[in-house]
């Protein structure tokens, strides 16, 4: 049996992005994901990599994206108001198919925010952020494993398609300690990068770029991107769902409000109340089939999030026409406990506002 | 018969989107020169800012990277850790350097980052129709400041290459103007020294060139030259700010 060791969320994920081979890291700091770059600035170099404190988020991401291009694995990690800074260059990564991992360990907003557990970026994360009609890959973990596994899966994810992959979590997720697995559970995968640029010697050369001036030409490549969206959406949905079988209700959860689903939903079938869950891994893709197809069947569903309401609107597209969606949101560092999702689970069984 | 002068190798034939009379097209010349005569071309990677500079890979057969406007500095630096073997260069003009991108500039020369940039100052935003810049002399109008710049609402033109020269980073600054054969040999010199910078390891290098933007200028391409002589260099004086001759910073 492999074994464990009590690892804190944050250092979970450098840990994780070492052992994908990303030896190239570039951030600024930011509270609460600074246990990140301070591991990697210690352990980076120690495995033949490089850290640069830099001197800005602006910076950071930009650094990324020449690292990238070089073939290299390559990461920052920032939280709410550094990932805003970030934006402009996820548009370009987006736009020129250079890969590149982005955390963000989430922080209130909008402005400054607290730096209470939050899930306030989804919207950011998933619908945009940056100009442009382009996708992140979004991943949730909810677990210190996951935040190891995760990691290591977005930089597959994110060579496999050339496209900026996201991590998204909670400062709980981030800062709390859980027994964790620090080696992967596969050989971690490389892909080639037939487009890296490398110096021109013994080929003709290459161009990253995200221009298209031509006739019709910005709108193919709007095109190729959305066809490899669709590919993503197809092949790349995870997604963890319980007790769904016999189910009277389906709670949708990610990340802190997940666990604290799962807890929930033993208090209430210990009252005999059905209560089952799904949670999204990946928020985009979106696991919109398994909403769908459940909530066909079980016709109501709750959706709690750490916000005002952000995943639940991607819920409502995704769930049958018949299904009832009730929402329970905590924001800015609200936190839902299970008694309040008890609480919210009777509401919705006795029925109420959509 | 011998040929006496010929397009460098590492110039393409691409007939350039630069308007007629812009010395744009000398700076590309003179670096793909010294790329020829240092015989780098084939390790080497262009970084491109926004602006008239962007489509330097139409000109230059090498890998490039078209970097977000003002950022090629950070770009450069994220390739140059990744792959110090290789020679990276970034091309910017003076609203990607001297007004949206002084952040990165500043910071990757501080950090002595072994990168070389070309820095055009043409004292204007040329693609986007000629609106005032940082670099914008008093006095100038442009179509931002049409009753000419007045330094008490938009300050002083910035002194790029002596400011960088000011950084312990930086192995070599230095100004030069692209409007008189003179001066394009000097400007060829400067450039080749500031690629054997980088491939002696020595530290940042940047050149900064005077160069026409004779349309928003609104003069002809052979005026602009002469007010490069007359109007630019007064205030950008040409010279050699910062030259480290040995490796005294290790």
């Amino acid at each position: 049996m492999t074994e464990k060791k009590l690892t804190k969320g944050n250092i979970a994920l450098a840990e994780g992005a070492i052992q994908a081979g990303c030896r190239f890291y570039f951030g600024y700091p930011i509270t609460p994901q600074n246990d990140i770059p301070e591991y990697l600035a210690r352990n980076l170099p120690k495995n033949g990599g490089t850290f640069i404190p830099a001197e800005s988020e602006i910076a950071s991401i930009n650094m990324v994206m020449g690292a990238s291009a070089s073939g290299k694995r390559a990461m920052t990690s920032s939280s709410g108001p550094g990932i805003s800074l970030m934006q402009e260059g996820i548009s370009y990564l987006a736009g020129s198919e250079i890969p590149a991992v982005i955390v963000n360990i989430m922080r209130c907003g909008p402005g400054l925010g607290g730096i209470a557990p939050t899930q306030g970026d989804y919207n950011q994360a998933v619908h945009g952020g940056g100009h442009g009609d382009y996708r992140n890959i979004v991943l949730a973990p909810g677990s210190v494993q996951e935040m190891f596994d995760l990691t290591i899966k977005a930089f597959e994810l994110a060579d496999k398609y050339r496209n900026p992959t996201m991590i998204i979590a909670d400062a709980m997720i981030g800062q709390f300690q859980e027994p964790c697995r620090l080696t992967p559970e596969k050989p971690v995968e490389f892909p080639e990068k037939p487009w890296a640029l490398t110096g021109r010697k013994g080929r003709s050369p290459r161009l990253l770029k995200s221009l298209y001036l031509g006739d019709y030409e910005q709108e193919e490549h709007n095109l190729f991107l959305k066809k490899k969206y669709d590919e993503i959406q197809e092949n790349e949905v995870m997604v963890e769902m319980q007790s769904l079988d016999d189910a009277e209700l389906i709670i949708v959860a990610f990340g802190t409000p997940a666990r604290v689903a799962k807890t929930a939903i033993s208090l209430a079938r210990a009252e005999g109340l059905k209560v089952g869950l799904i949670r999204p891994i990946t928020l985009f893709p979106f696991p919109v089939k398994q909403v769908f197809d459940h909530s066909a069947r079980v016709k109501n569903i709750l959706v709690i999030e750490m916000n005002t309401g952000q995943m639940v609107r991607d819920v409502r597209i995704a769930a049958h026409k018949d299904a009832a969606i009730h929402f329970y949101g905590r924001p800015g560092g609200g936190f839902p406990f299970p008694d309040d999702v008890l609480g919210e689970i009777k509401k919705a069984l006795a029925g109420g506002a959509r | 018969m011998n040929a006496i002068f010929k397009r460098p190798d590492n110039l393409t034939d691409a007939a350039t989107h630069f308007c007629p009379g812009c010395t744009h097209g000398i700076a590309h010349r003179l670096i793909a020169e010294a790329m020829d005569e240092l015989g780098i071309a084939d390790r080497t990677i262009g970084i491109p800012g926004v602006g008239c500079c962007v489509f330097l890979y139409r000109y230059f057969p090498i890998d490039a990277l078209e970097a977000p406007h003002g950022r090629a500095p950070a770009c450069a630096t994220g390739m140059k850790r990744a792959q110090p073997d290789k020679i990276i260069f970034a091309y910017q003009g003076d609203g990607d350097m001297a007004a949206i991108g002084t952040s990165e500039i500043i910071h990757a020369a501080n950090r002595g980052e072994n990168i070389t940039v070309f820095f055009v100052n043409n004292s204007v935003y040329g693609m986007t129709g000629g609106q005032m810049a940082p670099t914008t002399l008093l006095g100038q109008q442009t179509t931002t400041s049409p009753f000419g710049r007045d330094f008490k609402s938009e300050g002083y033109p910035i002194k790029m290459a002596e400011m960088l020269a000011t950084l312990e980073g930086v192995a070599y600054s230095t100004r030069v103007s692209l409007h008189s054969p003179k001066h394009v040999n000097q400007a060829k010199k400067a450039i080749r020294k500031a690629f054997e910078m980088q491939i002696n390891e020595m530290g940042f290098s940047v050149v900064e060139m005077l160069s026409t933007c004779n349309t928003n200028w609104r003069v002809s391409p052979l005026e602009a030259l002469t007010m490069i002589e007359r109007e630019m260099i007064p205030y950008f004086p040409l010279g050699v700010f910062k030259e480290r001759t040995g490796k005294d910073f290790l």
